[in-house]
């Protein structure tokens, strides 16, 4: 087998006497999405905010291209190309869609200025292919729906050719016809050789969506599975029960 | 695609003439209120608001709270409060005061009246500001102490510092130069004051017209050239009827026959001189300049209005938030400074009380400007006309003869008011949207 792109071994993070990730371990190969499943405080979120450097784990490694890492803040994730949209989406809702794009990362000219007309240019490049029916480009981002939110946030990090991509229930707050969208982009991502950690509630989502699906619980890593090996109710068992399917 | 984009949605036939001009309405609004204040006083005083030397006045006491207003805009923007400036002005002044009149002349032998002392005092200054400053924003940023309660601390330290340091006894006569920074002493007089003017005036064509190229050049909208021709001839008369109003303002008789008599000659009969543009007025267009050219056009600026909008995102975007605290609050204290360089100039020496309850007037001031509290907010622009709006309305009740009680009590409540109506404002401008 290939050298995973993201290896994340025997993770610990505790919060306060809680552990919330205890021993986990998961991997991620170019091409490929992974799901992350679990209910409310099974440690899906905060396993994911160690690869991208909001949190500092305890104890484990992480590799990246079968190389140790160590991902000290978010500037750091970044630097090796692993890309986040949270769940909150982690815009600045006073700011336009260009701001939010190049946050922490803007384009400059010569003088260090920030180059405010290279910047709307890039950003309407880049939605005019995520979502071409996007047009508030001056409006700051308050004023934009669930859907063009999400999108502003994934053209973040889609734009920085991110190899990594975590998505923290990215459809969540989408209606039907957004959540395609979403879906036709994550098969677009997957294409060109992107890895993907997919956070999600919905079964579905991640049964259509993802490769494989690693189910934690309480903090504990409680398997992983390939999608195709396994039914919706063996893994919801696998949610609420804990147990690993029985096989046949 | 280009056609949708030109309206951003919108048909065409529903731009109104404040859209197609791509006017900030709440500028307007507060414009529009500052220019009825300023003519109802004048009807009130029977024309004695809007003379030249009211004006010339107006500008000059404006100055100290504008320059720090626009350090506040940042504090506030970024969800913090200073309630310390006021007494960091005092601790700023006393150390220039002594530095100017006594460490440098005396203790390093530079002797009274030495050219490079007022450069000297001011580094010195915007140093101790700067570093009294960027340590608030530690206490902030770096151990978490509410700015609130640090500053609060800071409000009694500092203004007891300065006590501290001077015995609480009045510094003065401050070195000449340094005087020239405060307003009246330091002008420039009509002829350079015409030209600063009509460079000023220069750049602001050429600013409108570069920045329509730019926006051209990458295919996005462009206001119609009428639009920008309006923009260009309001910006144009506004600054020269400015510097004309300041040239009108005659320096008196008995002034300029001394001035004659200190240089060994005689003023010849009817010989007149205006003042110009004071010296001090002239830093505070470069700090707001300075100041904007920060909040819209550099990282640093940019960062403070995410961390406003959303801490944790700017967090996650890899924005170090606790060293940006630090560098706003050392900015402010520079300003502090700054300011206290023009209030201990404009009276000539440093007395214990100086810019007292001036944290008040500068929170006003940026709040009246539109800053909003809860943070991410907030125009330089806004905070000085602001700055401009409370002075008018001291100055103009103490011209009609208001009680002093009572102008406060219209002070704070109007500045009560202005939040209301902002917050107002803003409700409907988002229901709009």
């Amino acid at each position: 087998m290939t050298t995973p792109l993201v290896e994340m071994r025997d993770i610990s993070i505790s919060f306060g006497g809680i552990r919330a990730v205890d021993h986990v371990s998961v991997d991620l190969h170019p091409g490929e999405v992974v799901g992350l499943l679990g209910h409310n405080g099974a440690g899906k979120s905060t396993l994911i905010k160690v690869l991208s450097g909001a949190y500092r784990a305890d104890s484990g490694e992480i590799l990246v291209e079968g190389q140790k890492v160590r991902i000290e803040n978010p500037r750091d994730a970044r630097a090796l190309n692993i890309e986040t949209i949270y769940q909150t989406l982690a815009l600045a809702d006073n700011l336009d869609a260009a701001s939010n794009l190049f946050l922490g990362r803007e384009l400059t000219t010569g003088l260090g200025l920030i180059d405010e007309d290279r910047m709307e240019a890039e950003t309407r490049k880049i939605m005019g292919r995520l979502n071409p029916n996007f047009q508030k480009f001056n409006a700051p981002v308050r004023a934009l729906s669930g859907g063009q939110r999400q999108s502003v946030a994934i053209a973040r990090a889609v734009y920085f050719n991110a190899r990594i991509l975590i998505m923290d229930e990215p459809t969540a707050a989408l209606g039907p016809q957004e959540t395609q969208m979403v879906a036709e982009l994550i098969g677009e991502l997957k294409k060109q050789g992107l890895g993907i950690f997919l956070i999600s509630h919905d079964i579905h989502d991640v049964m259509a969506l993802c490769d494989r699906v690693s189910v934690m619980k309480n903090g504990k890593l409680v398997g992983t599975e390939r999608v195709e090996d396994v039914t919706d109710d063996e893994i919801l068992a696998l949610i609420i029960l804990g147990k690993r399917p029985e096989r046949a | 695609m280009t056609a949708a984009t030109d309206t951003d949605g919108l048909p065409p036939t529903r731009r109104s003439l404040i859209q197609t001009l791509e006017l900030d309405t709440r500028l307007l609004g507060m414009i529009g209120a500052f220019l009825v204040l300023c003519i109802v006083f004048d009807i009130v005083t029977d024309g004695r608001f809007l003379t030249p030397r009211n004006v010339f006045n107006l500008t000059i006491q404006t100055v100290s709270v504008a320059i720090m207003a626009t350090g506040m805009v940042f504090i506030i923007v970024c969800r913090h409060i200073d309630l310390s400036v006021g007494a960091l002005l005092a601790t700023c002044s006393a150390s220039m005061a002594m530095i100017q009149t006594d460490i440098l002349p005396s203790a390093l032998g530079l002797g009274l009246g030495h050219p490079s002392i007022w450069i000297i005092t001011i580094l010195a200054g915007l140093i101790v500001g700067a570093l009294i400053g960027a340590f608030h924003g530690w206490l902030v940023g770096y151990l978490t102490i509410p700015a609130f309660i640090v500053t609060l601390g800071g409000l009694l330290i500092w203004r007891n510092v300065g006590w501290y340091l001077t015995d609480g006894q009045t510094i003065g006569p401050l070195d000449e130069t340094f005087r020239m920074l405060g307003g009246t002493n330091g002008t420039l007089g009509v002829q350079a004051s015409w030209i600063v003017g009509l460079l000023a005036a220069g750049f602001a064509v050429f600013a409108i017209i570069s920045g329509r190229r730019r926006k051209s050049a990458h295919g996005f909208a462009v206001k119609p050239v009428w639009a920008e021709a309006l923009m260009i001839a309001v910006a144009v008369s506004a600054i020269l009827g400015f510097v004309a109003i300041l040239n009108a303002y005659e320096v008196p008789t008995r002034r300029l026959a001394r001035m004659f008599e200190a240089r060994g000659e005689v003023m010849p009969e009817g010989y007149t001189e205006g003042y110009g543009i004071p010296i001090s007025v002239l830093v505070l267009i470069v700090v707001a300049i300075g100041m904007t050219v920060i909040a819209r056009n550099t990282r640093f600026g940019r960062y403070i209005f995410a961390t406003g909008g959303n801490p944790d995102a700017a967090e996650l975007s890899g924005i170090n938030t606790r060293m940006l605290t630090v560098k706003i609050f050392a900015l402010m204290g520079a300003l502090c400074a700054l300011s206290a360089v023009v209030a201990s100039a404009r009276l000539a020496n440093h007395g214990n009380d100086i810019g007292t309850l001036d944290e008040l007037r500068v929170i006003a001031a940026a709040v009246i400007g539109g800053t909003a509290l809860s943070g991410g907010v907030g125009t330089i622009y806004g905070a000085i006309l602001g700055a401009l709006v409370m002075q008018s309305l001291q100055s103009g009740m103490a011209m009609v003869g208001v009680d002093a009680p009572l102008q406060n009590i219209v002070v704070g409540t109007v500045l009560v008011a202005a939040v209301l109506i902002d917050i107002i404002y803003r409700r409907r401008a988002r229901d709009t949207s």
